[in-house]
């Protein structure tokens, strides 16, 4: 099944934000060992203080339109995150909603993601094979534009983010160890690769 | 104040106001100077909005130069630099130096009236080749 090609209209903003807060503090402690191993150990917690703070302001978020209500996530990420990750997150929402129209099809999501990526590349001045989430953010980009349903898009995500395990990192704290980074999944790819399944559960919740 | 800012942004609170003493010693009140650094729990990290609140802070028609310790201070400062927008921004730079050495130095060169340019040159010297 393909996700519907017309508008995708009506998208439950409270449903997508109680999902990414909820996925999000589900997986943290896993997020914080994912660091732990390659970081500082402080992703989980950074991830999830920024999602919680998202949630704090559902009730406002819900009565904006998409692209108001995506901006206002990204620069509520980049404030109480705390960590490279509030910019980069945050970014790639705020570019989002600068990008999206308030009732997007497949074509115009498809574009809005890709120059959501651009920015967060450019903000992490980073690019595809450095082990970050730019390594999930690009697949899952292909996987909209190709017009996947919304679970395969998730699955190619979860896929991107363990092909992340051989990848030596180059940037970020992990590039610190060198070759020691290869063989640990990276903590960024995996929180993308989770939003990316909560925002999919969202729009296609599966049976 | 007619002398460049300094901004100290670190990881950590006690590395940041450690630096901030040492400029402090070094340059008096010659120079305006703000610190920060945490996240909001009190841990390590750095915050954009405190990030901004410093450059309020220290801030001068000269313009201010931010030193920073690791990536994540770096992309925080970046952001709220962008954040805090033209004018402001173009005369906001962020150096590429160690953080006491850079801000000692970039400090005792704004202490002496120089422009931005030279304060983040000075800086700059001190980078890893």
């Amino acid at each position: 099944m393909t996700m519907n090609t017309a508008a995708m209209t009506g998208i439950d903003l409270k449903a997508l934000i109680t999902e990414l807060a909820d996925t999000i503090a589900a997986h943290a402690d896993e997020l914080t060992a994912l660091d732990r191993a390659i970081g500082d150990g402080d992703h989980g917690l950074n991830m999830k203080r920024g999602f919680e703070a998202v949630r704090a302001e559902t009730a406002a978020l819900a009565e904006k339109p998409l692209p108001e209500a995506l901006k206002a996530i990204g620069t509520k990420l980049v404030m109480t995150v705390g960590g490279a990750s509030g910019p980069l997150f945050g970014t790639l929402f705020m570019t989002l909603g600068k990008e999206l129209p308030a009732e997007p099809d497949r074509a115009e999501l498809a574009a809005a993601l890709a120059k959501s990526i651009d920015a967060v590349a450019a903000r992490g001045k980073s690019q595809a094979g450095q082990k970050t989430m730019l390594d999930v953010l690009y697949p899952v980009q292909c996987a909209v534009a190709e017009g996947k349903s919304a679970d395969e898009v998730a699955a190619a995500a979860d896929a991107a983010a363990e092909a992340t395990k051989p990848m030596k990192a180059i940037r970020g704290r992990a590039s610190f160890l060198g070759d020691r980074s290869i063989g640990h999944m990276d903590p960024g790819a995996r929180s993308a690769a989770l939003i990316t399944r909560a925002i999919a559960e969202t729009l296609e919740p599966s049976a | 104040m007619k002398n460049v800012g300094i901004v100290i942004v670190s990881h950590s609170p006690k590395i940041a106001e450690g630096t901030a003493d040492m400029v402090r010693q070094m340059v008096g009140e010659e120079v305006p100077l703000a610190w920060c650094g945490g996240n909001p729990d009190g841990g390590l990290g750095t915050q954009v909005g405190a990030i901004m609140e410093a450059i309020e802070k220290a801030w001068s028609e000269a313009g201010v130069a931010i030193l920073v310790d690791l990536g994540g201070a770096e992309t925080n400062s970046e952001m709220a630099v962008e954040m805090i927008g033209e004018p402001r921004a173009s005369r906001i730079v962020i150096c590429n130096a160690p953080i006491v050495e850079g801000a000692v130095m970039a400090a005792t060169e704004a202490s002496g009236g120089a422009s931005l340019k030279e304060v983040v040159a000075t800086a700059h010297e001190l980078a890893p080749a």
